[in-house]
């Protein structure tokens, strides 16, 4: 198991569940190597800052990462970590290799706003 | 309050031995990192030549250190920006975010080094979909594929040879026609008939679409361009010191990197530096750890003369 003290997916089924229960997710699917260290790390720290988004991490040597690693959006990808952004269970984008904090908080202002949102419920 | 007695610029080995001697010293201890804690250590897979302990992965070893300087009182900022800041100034003044600013009367400067990038087109576009600059992290992607290695110093042609266990083909391009590397690790390189060289050459371009497909080489004496059909790309060609913002404030040498004296002190008072940003032979763990102590040490003695010397200045004032 990843030694991180994100929320873990341990089976698809749970991935399953989690993408039910949570309209915004955010996956690092990886290692506990160099390029997925420090993802994890900035994951932790923005849970607090993004309370409305519910992060959790992957092993990706688990046969039950297909889940991610078969997603059409995840074809190309030959660079770990994996991370999928998941809106209402939908992919909405998915990037590979290490990504910087800024390059995450882009990400997550972009799909999962709150602005966004409140507006959208107005 | 936002001022501490230390502010240290780095979480890597330096920064992070520095942070556990100063707040073992009950010297009020501020560590701003940029990236992830732990620096170049957790780039590291195994850590196997570092005293006392026989072998470790540089995840847990950074861990070890930051739990050790955090237990001691250190309070560590990760994943910030500075955006602007004053090492001549008394205080010394670091604006972090561009909102939150942060006053010290001594500064270590730890910021350590990157992996040198390339810098032709293509190469953000294709990171993670082609090119990867870590062969054990990407290297089973590229099973049975063929692959092509940039670089000619040891890590170079020690991945070159590693990543042979997954490609079916792996190319060497290096831009002199000679290696900056061990004779053994040359020797393993030319002996393993998986591996092909093309010497005195450079890539100068990516080219793929949503992948890496192919990349386009120079040979570097004659001019001629060609392009070769490719799968991966792995980018080894060292590391440059992260010291950019000192540029013109600290004195740097020829490499950009901090020139400092015996005791890890700089041209400015009150700011030393210590690990693979300053101007050094040997880039290690030990010898980042060991230069963190030296500064550390050093600025703790500053401090105290600092200190005495504010009183002085008070006493006399009144
Ligand atoms: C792949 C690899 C394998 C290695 N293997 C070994 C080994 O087996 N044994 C060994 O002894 N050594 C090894 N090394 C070398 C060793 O890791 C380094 O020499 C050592 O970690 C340097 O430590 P440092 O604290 O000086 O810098 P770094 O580890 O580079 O840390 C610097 C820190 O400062 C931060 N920073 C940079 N700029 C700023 C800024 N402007 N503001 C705030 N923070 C900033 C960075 O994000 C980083 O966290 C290896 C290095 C690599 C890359």
């Amino acid at each position: 198991m990843l030694r991180t003290n994100l929320t873990h997916i341990l089976s698809e089924q749970e991935h399953a569940k989690l993408l039910q229960e949570n309209e915004n997710v955010m996956v690092c699917c990886g290692r506990m190597g160099p390029m997925c260290i420090p993802v994890y790390e900035v994951m932790e720290e923005l849970e607090n800052e993004y309370p409305h988004v519910k992060f959790a991490d992957m092993e990706f040597d688990i046969p039950d990462a297909r889940v991610i690693r078969d997603l059409p959006e995840c074809r190309n990808f030959a660079g770990l970590p994996f991370v999928v952004y998941y809106k209402n269970g939908k992919v909405v984008k998915a990037t590979s290799s290490i990504q910087s904090r800024d390059q995450i908080t882009s990400i997550l202002d972009q799909y999962f706003s709150q602005e966004v949102k409140e507006t959208a419920t107005k | 309050m936002n001022h501490y007695d230390a502010i240290i610029i780095g979480a890597g080995a330096a920064g992070l031995t520095a942070g556990i001697y100063l707040s073992r010293a009950k010297v009020k201890t501020l560590i701003l990192n940029e990236g992830a804690v732990g620096g170049q250590m957790v780039l590291t897979h195994e850590i196997a030549n570092y005293p006392g302990i026989e072998s470790i992965s540089g995840y847990e070893l950074a861990r070890n250190m930051k739990l050790q300087a955090q237990k001691f009182g250190a309070v560590i900022k990760s994943n910030i920006k500075i955006t602007s800041f004053d090492l001549k100034s008394n205080p010394k003044r670091f604006v972090v975010n561009g909102k939150d600013e942060y006053t010290s009367d001594v500064v270590i400067i730890t910021t350590g080094g990157r992996s040198r990038t390339l810098g032709v087109p293509g190469e953000n576009e294709f990171k993670g979909k082609g090119i990867s600059y870590c062969a054990t992290c990407d290297g089973d992607f590229f099973q049975d594929k063929e692959i092509i290695v940039v670089g000619g110093g040891n890590s170079a042609l020690e991945e070159a040879v590693s990543l042979t266990k997954y490609a079916s083909k792996v190319t060497i391009v290096h831009q002199f026609d000679h290696f900056q590397a061990f004779e053994h690790y040359v020797n393993e390189a030319k002996n393993n008939p998986k591996i092909d060289f093309i010497m005195e050459s450079k890539i100068i371009e990516f080219i793929g679409d949503e992948k890496l497909r192919k990349v386009k080489i120079q040979n570097q004496r004659n001019g001629e361009v060609f392009e070769k059909d490719i799968d991966g790309v792995f980018i080894f060609i060292g590391y440059v010191p992260n010291t950019e913002m000192f540029e013109g404030i600290l004195e740097l040498n020829q490499y950009k990197e901090i020139v400092v004296d015996k005791n890890m002190a700089t041209n400015i008072e009150g700011v030393y530096a210590a690990g693979d940003s300053i101007a050094k032979r040997y880039r290690q763990v030990t010898t980042a750890v060991g230069e963190g102590t030296v500064a550390a040490l050093s600025a703790a003695e500053y401090l105290n003369k600092f200190e005495k010397a504010e009183q002085v200045a008070e006493v006399s004032v009144a």
